[in-house]
């Protein structure tokens, strides 16, 4: 065991095996649900518990692949400089659809704690919930939110958007590039912008975009709505 | 040493994002930062894409597996929503679901209104 507890390369690698198995098991049953990314984060939770190593020994050699996402968020830029003649053409439409998207999220979450009774605390925590990680945590720090709920709020919705966003924007019949990228980048950042890049160049610019925006408008728009309840 | 330079370049825009974050202390974090002083770098041509290209995609195509590592440690978080878990996954999937549409609807509509204008205009 102490093989294990001892390689920095233990994290990854599994990290990375359990990914590919993800992509082959989606490869084989067509099935949203069968998102890799989940695939992969409950198969090394179930290795974790069934082996007794510790989450700390885990993180401490896979913590490194996530040392990435700042780099990967930068290159971001580039799909939305190749596409600029699409965000320039479509501008209006990308404008609204994410000011929409922001004052629904705050919307929504504002109708779901009156509905599911939650105090004022969870209610601040969840409204960054739609936007990228490292906005969220300050803009919830700031509200008197409680910070590491905040991240478990913004990974679960990441999760969630990305497994469904392919299936249910095809039966709510959103076919426009320029729209589902919208779509995925203001309901589910970064995590959502991933699905995004492979469903087509267009598609992941329009969601990087939305990122910025969306995270900046929320910086906003929550603090207004963090009084209303 | 093309990945390298490609790699200095990125790495050091992502250094430089995280100077601006420490100068501007605005809820916005080194890595948005970073993303539009890549974009205005590209729009003023200092930067040109092929100087990026190859190792942007390779980053961008990776960038799922950067997230299982927080994912799994949802398990370790678990005990802050311990009490409260359903009602709170049932909001955050009823919201997600809700904004997906309205901002992918509302980006088509609007989208389509224009175009169909700016063609009666031209015919």
């Amino acid at each position: 065991m102490s093989l294990f507890t001892q390689s920095m390369f233990f994290g990854v690698t599994i990290t990375l095996f359990t990914y590919f198995l993800g992509v082959w098991i989606k490869s084989k049953l067509k099935l949203a649900i069968f998102n890799p990314l989940l695939i992969s984060i409950i198969l090394i939770i179930l290795f974790l518990a069934g082996s007794g190593i510790d989450y700390q020994v885990y993180s401490d050699g896979a913590d490194y692949i996530s040392y990435l996402i700042t780099p990967a968020t930068v290159c971001l830029a580039l799909p939305m400089y190749d596409q600029m003649e699409a965000l320039k053409k479509n501008a209006a439409g990308v404008v609204c659809g994410i000011l929409s998207g922001c004052l629904t999220s705050a919307l929504c979450i504002l109708a779901c704690s009156l509905i599911f009774q939650f105090n004022h605390q969870i209610y601040i925590t969840l409204l960054p919930k739609s936007i990228t990680t490292a906005i969220g945590i300050g803009l919830s720090e700031e509200m008197g939110g409680i910070a590491t709920v905040t991240v478990l709020s913004i990974i679960i919705t990441g999760i969630f958007g990305n497994m469904i966003a392919e299936g249910f924007l095809k039966l709510i019949r959103v076919t426009d590039p320029v729209a589902k990228g919208i779509a995925i980048g203001t309901s589910a950042h970064v995590m959502g912008t991933a699905k995004a890049m492979e469903l087509g160049e267009t598609e992941g610019a329009m969601s990087s975009l939305s990122i910025a925006v969306a995270g900046v408008v929320t910086v906003v728009v929550a603090p207004l709505f963090s009084m209303l309840l | 040493m093309k990945y390298l330079k490609q790699f200095l370049i990125i790495i050091g825009i992502s250094f430089l994002g995280e100077v601006i974050h420490h100068f501007i202390p605005l809820p916005i974090p080194a890595s948005i930062y970073g993303m539009l002083l890549l974009f205005l770098l590209l729009e003023v041509r200092i930067v040109k894409p092929e100087h990026i290209r190859e190792t942007c995609t390779f980053l961008i195509q990776a960038m799922p597996i950067m997230f299982i590592p927080p994912g799994v440690g949802l398990l370790e978080k678990w005990g802050y929503i311990d009490d409260i878990w359903l009602p709170l996954i049932a909001a955050l999937a009823i919201s997600t679901i809700v904004v997906m549409a309205i901002s992918g609807w509302v980006t088509q509509l609007v989208n389509r209104a224009i175009h169909k204008k700016d063609q009666e205009e031209l015919s």
